[in-house]
């Protein structure tokens, strides 16, 4: 009788261990094997939350270990909220987000659609449009800060060029109205290549086969588009605006890098406020309440938003 | 064979390293890290302690963070109790929250059993680094590192006949050091977007960094000498009128003027380095700066060579002040080595050490090395530092030093660089949230 590979590999298995686990069940074993990942995600994720919402009742604060820890019920919160500063901070993340998800999404998915297109070059040029999201945010920070020097900036050199204005006559990071414009263009510049990257993987799902039959129908190349592309694209697209969204609404170190916040409050995101509150103000409580607010806030959103990709998806 | 070679060879090195470690351990040599700042001084302070390794027998290991994460990476390692510091070099607005937290020993008993006496330092450096609550003979660092705010100015343009003629013209008097901060703002206007030797120049670097202590550095050299004072002179945190005097309001609206006619394009979020670039690289006339950076000023091949000046912070309607920089340094109370730590200082607290420091480019505050008769002349910056430093001011070093600075960073970037609101208005605004920061601490 010839042994199967399997058979064989059967034999082969120590017998105490094959004893062993022929005594649990299936499930048992099931939860040998997921139980070290749960008990990760309790310890990093689920406990720090709880511990999180707890610590934003009370007025703890982490470089005061000595002090007696009050709990303040809902003080933090209400102070949250009712801070005009913590609106505006909002308001400028608000805006920032709006319009880098905005030209991202346009500026990708007409990439991807440039790039979908056979051509010489093609790779040449996919791997060329992706080189700034290899870099470090800090990175290009400093890059850019450079770039919008008005004396020696190539940034302010271009657009006076073109304006036949005075390149040190504006000041992208130093004025109120245009700094946070110096920030979305470096955000844009920077990951509008992984929003190209998404689409051009949604663009190359559609089959041949349908532009096929679309044009065996003698439907026009406007009407392609319209019908088939952007509906077989839209769940690309929204997965991208998700990942943009959630991502910039982290966004941290590029600003930094670029304008610290200012000026003035202009450019402060709610996540350097949050790391100012927790970090350098150490208002342990505080900044938790804030951070629960953000999570909230975020975990809702997302939520909806995932609840609608779905519905697309089943389309 | 090779295999028994190989493990002897193994045990005896196991057995010659235990050998060192029980030599080294007889003779209390232990590896000591400090913990500072990176910049220029951490590196004449490492070629400094090469002394204290070799009289001591123990090893000095350095971790050195720039200043725009130290604070956040040194006070996150003091939070933690963490055991990577023996000796700390913090900031001068850390001792009331090393003092208060427990961060750092207090080394009353071990100046007293050294012969170590405050009143050999310069008070104001022992006021700014070392006691807390200020003013109270508790001691929890020496003075490291004096440093204070001055200015750095072109020497070779300001000597120029032309500039002179035209200066005179405009303003009535001669081109030369500035008597006052309204002079210097005179000064950095005349400069500004003039043409030196075919490239268009500007008139001073200041202070206008926003992420972490940078416009508040500055602003509080006009704030000072036009009539700013922390608090009630008579009732600590005691803040309305006095903050927002009518005195304070008029320097802040100097700064902003300064900011607004004589300054670079874009230095909008200047601190330190920036400064030092503008100037090095021939943009500015003036430069406002801690006087760390004048060793490196006087090497430079483009400033340095007499092409510099130097001169404390003009004075104002009401006196002449200047912002306190520098650092005193300390024993972290969660250190295992603290008996090494203190050896450190008591070597670093002696003449000669202090003396050589000075030569190295270090700044020290020991009246010893700064009151000696050729102190003044030992460097084209000496005197300079010294009249800087007789007339310096501190922020706050309370334990919540942090939630009093960032509202005034804010505070003070609206109005100077955003140009939001007033003066009064941010001033006012200041009260407020630093009332508000005062309450919470249970002050007020």
């Amino acid at each position: 009788m010839t042994l199967s590979p399997m058979d064989t590999a059967a034999s082969k298995t120590p017998e105490s261990m094959a004893k062993r686990i022929r005594g649990l069940s299936d499930r048992t074993i099931a939860w040998i094997f997921v139980a070290p990942t749960i008990f990760l995600l309790l310890a990093v994720n689920i406990f720090p939350l709880i511990w999180t919402i707890r610590l934003s009742f009370t007025n703890f604060r982490v470089n005061r270990p000595n002090n007696d820890v009050e709990w303040v019920g809902l003080r933090n919160y209400k102070r949250i909220l009712s801070d005009p500063d913590v609106w505006n901070t909002m308001q400028a993340t608000a805006h920032f987000l709006i319009w880098t998800i905005a030209l991202q999404v346009l500026i990708g998915f007409f990439l991807a659609f440039l790039i979908n297109k056979k051509f010489k070059g093609n790779d040449m040029w996919t791997t060329i449009i992706v080189f700034p999201m290899m870099l470090s945010p800090a990175v290009v920070g400093n890059f850019w800060t450079f770039l919008y020097q008005p004396q020696i900036g190539l940034f302010n050199y271009v657009v006076t060029f073109f304006t036949g204005g005075d390149p040190a006559s504006f000041s992208m990071i130093g004025d109120v109205h245009l700094a946070p414009w110096a920030i979305i263009i470096a955000d844009t510049w920077m990951w509008t290549p992984f929003v190209m990257l998404i689409c051009l993987a949604g663009l190359r799902s559609i089959p041949d086969s349908i532009y096929e039959a679309a044009e065996c129908d003698r439907a026009s190349k406007w009407r392609q588009f319209w019908t088939l592309t952007i509906p077989m694209a839209l769940p690309f697209l929204m997965l991208a605006v998700l990942f943009r969204g959630i991502e910039n609404f982290k966004m941290f170190d590029l600003v930094v890098q670029l304008t610290g916040g200012g000026p003035g409050n202009t450019t402060t995101l709610t996540s350097i406020d949050l790391k100012r509150e927790a970090f350098e103000k150490w208002r342990t409580g505080y900044s938790s309440a804030y951070a629960v607010i953000l999570f909230v806030t975020v975990f809702g959103l997302a939520s909806i938003y995932v609840k609608a990709l779905n519905k697309v998806k089943e389309r | 064979m090779k295999t028994n070679l190989f493990t002897t060879a193994a045990v005896g090195a196991i057995v010659a390293s235990s050998l060192a470690t029980s030599a080294m351990a007889d003779g209390h040599a232990t590896e000591l890290t400090l913990c500072w700042a990176a910049w220029d001084p951490a590196n004449s302070l490492i070629e400094l302690s090469k002394d204290f390794e070799e009289q001591s027998g123990h090893t000095m290991n350095f971790e050195f963070v720039p200043w725009p994460s130290f604070a956040d990476r040194m006070l996150n390692e003091l939070n933690s109790g963490g055991q990577l510091c023996d000796l700390m070099i913090g900031d001068s607005q850390w001792i009331g929250g090393g003092a208060e937290n427990g961060h750092y020993v207090k080394l009353n008993e071990f100046f007293d059993a050294n012969s170590i006496s405050m009143d050999d330092f310069l008070p104001a450096t022992v006021t700014g680094y070392a006691e807390w609550p200020k003013n109270t003979p508790n001691y929890y660092a020496l003075p490291a590192y004096a440093d204070v705010v001055g200015w750095t100015y072109r020497k070779d343009w300001f000597d120029r006949p032309e500039l002179q003629t035209e200066f005179m013209d405009t303003y009535g008097r001669k081109l030369d050091v500035p008597a006052s901060l309204e002079e210097l703002r005179d000064i950095a206007a005349f400069f500004q977007g003039r043409d030196i030797d075919g490239t268009t120049v500007y008139g001073a670097a200041i202070y206008t960094e926003r992420g972490s202590e940078g416009i508040t550095m500055g602003v509080t050299n006009a704030l000072y000498n036009y009539g700013f004072e922390y608090e009630n002179p008579d009732q600590p945190y005691d803040l309305e009128g006095f903050v927002n005097s009518a005195g304070a309001i008029a320097g802040l609206e100097l700064y902003k003027e300064l900011y607004d006619i004589g300054t670079p394009p874009g230095s909008s979020n200047w601190y330190m380095g920036e400064n030092i670039d503008a100037y090095r690289s021939g943009q500015v006339a003036m430069q406002m700066n801690f006087a760390f950076i004048w060793p490196g000023v006087e090497a430079d091949e483009n400033v340095g060579n007499g092409n510099s000046g130097y001169f404390p912070n003009p004075a104002g309607p009401a006196g002449q002040f200047a912002q306190l920089g520098g650092q005193g340094i300390s024993v972290v109370a969660y250190s295992e080595k603290q008996e090494a730590a203190l050896e450190y200082i008591q070597w670093f607290a002696q003449p000669a050490v202090q003396q050589r420091w000075w030569d190295l480019g270090g700044a020290s505050a020991l009246r010893a090395v700064v009151e000696n008769p050729d102190f003044a002349t030992s460097q084209p910056y000496a005197q300079t530092f010294l009249d800087s430093m007789a007339i310096v001011k501190d922020f706050w070093a309370e334990p919540a030093y942090a939630d009093l600075l960032i509202p005034m960073q804010e505070r003070m970037h609206n109005f100077v660089i955003a140009g939001d609101g007033t003066a009064k208005e941010a001033l006012d605004g200041l009260v407020r949230d630093w009332t508000e920061v005062f309450e919470d601490e249970g002050k007020l």
